[in-house]
């Protein structure tokens, strides 16, 4: 494989009009606890190409995770799927029936979950693993097949063949996490959920993670959803930068409009808290606290955090808006401009 | 002069070994030297990947574990022998906050109990109310309204909050030293700012030095003055944190400030393809050789700590015709 230092590679060149191979439309999750509904997605609707990448971020509670595993149709009790599509190419998984959708995941759609590196079996060998995924899919293959495409999707993510036959607690954390990527690519799947892939590494693991990511999307071709608080990581990783707050999309930007002129005032907070080499010292947190999703505030769910609030806010939700630019915000300051 | 030492630890070293017949070994710290002084409070990193010996550092300060060797003298006492009362005092005047905010709880109390607990244990309070006081005025120390907080279990707070609590419990009990393992690494973005701001505030106005342990070297360049950054229970390169961030000398150190993810569009990850750590240490010579770019001939030699400036020192052979340092002698290089 061929290295290519990250700053050539981007951003990638939408050069032809393509069909987006995602299309999420409006897509709505409740969780019916004690204490009443909870809406942990409110409407949420967006759409990626093949081979671009999406960073979803947001505060921990505001919906990121609940949007991966909605996709994945992998609620569960006491939440609720309440509406929506999820297209992946002309195929509306959330329309599938289970045996559809078992066969969808990982072939369609293939997510690396939270903390994956300890989802490993800790008593089953690595390459055992792999077979018995895509032996679920492709029961009629050989063996030999299956194993060779096992084997060249660890090659993909730079491990030694050796690891094919080693178990779990043999592997460092990252070696551990590249395993679970090479078990997301081995069916080629279209659309790659990573939730916080890294979160529990540190920072040369890290990169070397992402990195892998970066190659295998560029190998099969995938659209990558990176699900992450880190706007440190997006910046250097993603294209597109999508905002959460409360269950809702309040923002859909390029990487590089959402860096250099965010427009919904939380994402302009986010930004204006990264820290820097040019302010030391210089702590800036958004004040407040996220909201509970049990009750969400009137209007616009930002409104009591917000420094620009205005009497419209406290009342009425904004409606999410296309701008010019191909820009998506959700804020009462850009009505007029939509 | 070391009346006026806070905290002195002298070449300290700690070995685990396991296996009884085939006994293995491996060094989490060695040789590791550090002063404090009392009336200079600071704040220190101590940076590293896992596997760096951080943690283990935390863990001896907090005598949880002995050195193998080396000793740790806290204001003048060696801590392997102090007695019953000086104990209490240490325990009370070195203090820790570890990275999960979630795990420290008891989920069957209210978070108040890890608020009383210290409290009655350490006779703080003459008076149910001036403890309630003390509780009060600890919560909004950090930045937290106490009536949000007492009385509710910890799964009803978010984890800044309870983080912050258990910095307001550090507060509580006017420590000296206070030992932060990885405490912002599990929160929010946003949250993160908040905490680390009450970290050091604590250092300037409430005279407390901290020991700040991290990977994270964007947080360390923000709060701390100074740095020692460790690979595999070594110091690789130490100094003033703005020369180090700023123009890091050690290849290890130029590795990590490398990859850190900059959310900045027009500060890339390095070019340079990156060697994993499963590459392996090298038993012999210096401990990052075989994952170097740089790596040399003269690098299966241990390499000793070379002087580079007032404020830097880096233990590479790249670096040899500089005066050497004496590990002990550490301290010299870290302003406070």
């Amino acid at each position: 494989m061929t290295e290519l230092p990250l700053a050539e590679r981007r951003p990638s060149a939408p050069s032809v009009v393509r069909t987006p191979v995602l299309r999420v439309k409006s897509l709505q999750v409740s969780y019916y606890t004690d204490a009443g509904r909870a809406t942990a997605l409110d409407d949420v609707s967006f759409s990626l190409n093949a081979g671009e990448k999406l960073g979803m971020v947001g505060e921990s509670g505001s919906g990121k995770s609940t949007m991966a595993l909605a996709m994945m149709r992998m609620i569960k009790p006491p939440g609720r799927i309440e509406g929506g599509q999820v297209f992946v190419g002309d195929v509306d998984l959330i329309g599938l029936d289970a045996e559809g959708m078992r066969n969808a995941r990982l072939s369609r759609i293939a997510y690396i979950p939270q903390g994956a590196m300890n989802s490993l079996n800790p008593v089953m060998r690595v390459g055992a693993q792999m077979m018995d995924a895509v032996k679920a899919h492709l029961p009629n293959d050989s063996r030999s097949a299956v194993e060779e495409r096992c084997r060249r999707s660890l090659a993909s993510v730079d491990l030694a063949a050796g690891v094919f036959r080693m178990f779990p607690h043999e592997l460092s954390g990252g070696m551990k996490q590249r395993v679970c990527i090479a078990i997301g690519i081995l069916l080629n799947p279209q659309v790659i959920i990573a939730d916080e892939p890294t979160s529990a590494l540190d920072v040369v693991t890290q990169r070397q993670v992402m990195e892998t990511i970066d190659n295998v999307q560029r190998q099969v071709g995938a659209a990558v959803i990176l699900i992450g608080h880190d706007m440190g990581l997006m910046a250097q990783f993603v294209d597109k930068v999508a905002v959460m707050y409360a269950g809702r999309l309040v923002e859909v930007s390029t990487v590089r409009e959402m860096f250099t002129d965010p427009k919904h005032p939380y994402a302009k907070a986010l930004i204006s808290s990264l820290p820097n080499l040019n302010n030391k010292g210089v702590f800036q947190g958004i004040p407040g606290l996220a909201p509970s999703l049990l009750r969400i505030p009137s209007g616009c769910a930002f409104h009591p955090r917000c420094a620009s609030v205005m009497d419209i806010c406290r009342s009425r939700r904004p409606a999410v808006v296309a701008q010019d630019s191909g820009r998506v915000v959700a804020c009462h300051l850009f009505d007029a401009r939509g | 002069m070391s009346l006026a030492n806070l905290l002195e630890l002298r070449n300290i070293s700690k070995v685990y070994t396991r296996g009884l017949i085939n006994a293995s070994s491996t060094t989490a710290l060695e040789g590791f030297s550090l002063t404090l002084k009392e009336e200079e409070p600071t704040i220190l990193t101590v940076a590293g990947e896992s596997g760096s010996g951080k943690t283990t550092l935390a863990m001896l300060l907090l005598g949880f574990i002995t050195p193998t060797s080396g000793q740790i003298i806290y204001r003048g006492k060696d801590i392997t022998t102090l007695s019953g009362d000086e104990k209490m005092t240490f325990r009370r005047e070195v203090q820790a906050v570890f990275q999960d905010p979630f795990a420290v709880f008891n989920p069957f109390y209210k978070v108040d109990h890890l608020l009383t607990v210290p409290i009655n244990r350490f006779k703080l309070a003459r008076s149910r109310a001036e403890a309630r006081d003390k509780i009060e005025e600890a919560l909004t120390a950090v930045g937290l309204r106490p009536e949000d907080i007492q009385g509710r279990f910890p799964h009803q707070l978010s984890g800044g909050q309870r983080q912050r609590i258990n910095v307001a419990r550090a507060l509580l009990l006017k420590p000296r030293l206070l030992i932060a393992d990885e405490p912002v690494s599990m929160v929010d973005a946003s949250l993160r700012a908040n905490i680390l701001e009450t970290l050091s505030k604590l250092q300037r106005d409430h005279g407390v030095s901290i020991i700040y342990i991290t990977h994270d070297l964007t947080t360390a360049f923000h709060i701390s003055k100074s740095i020692v950054v460790l690979y595999r229970g070594a110091v690789m390169e130490a100094g003033d944190v703005d020369t180090v961030i700023k123009s890091p000398q050690h290849p290890y150190t130029r590795l990590l400030i490398d990859s850190i993810p900059w959310p900045n569009l027009d500060q890339r990850w390095g070019e340079r393809p990156i060697k994993a750590r499963e590459t392996g240490a090298s038993s012999v010579g210096c401990r990052f050789h075989s994952r170097c770019p740089s790596a040399m001939e003269i690098c299966e030699q241990r390499p000793p700590l070379f002087r580079l400036s007032e404020r830097q020192a880096a233990s590479c052979h790249l670096y040899r015709d500089n005066d050497k340092l004496d590990g002990e002698r550490l301290t010299e290089v870290l302003p406070a």
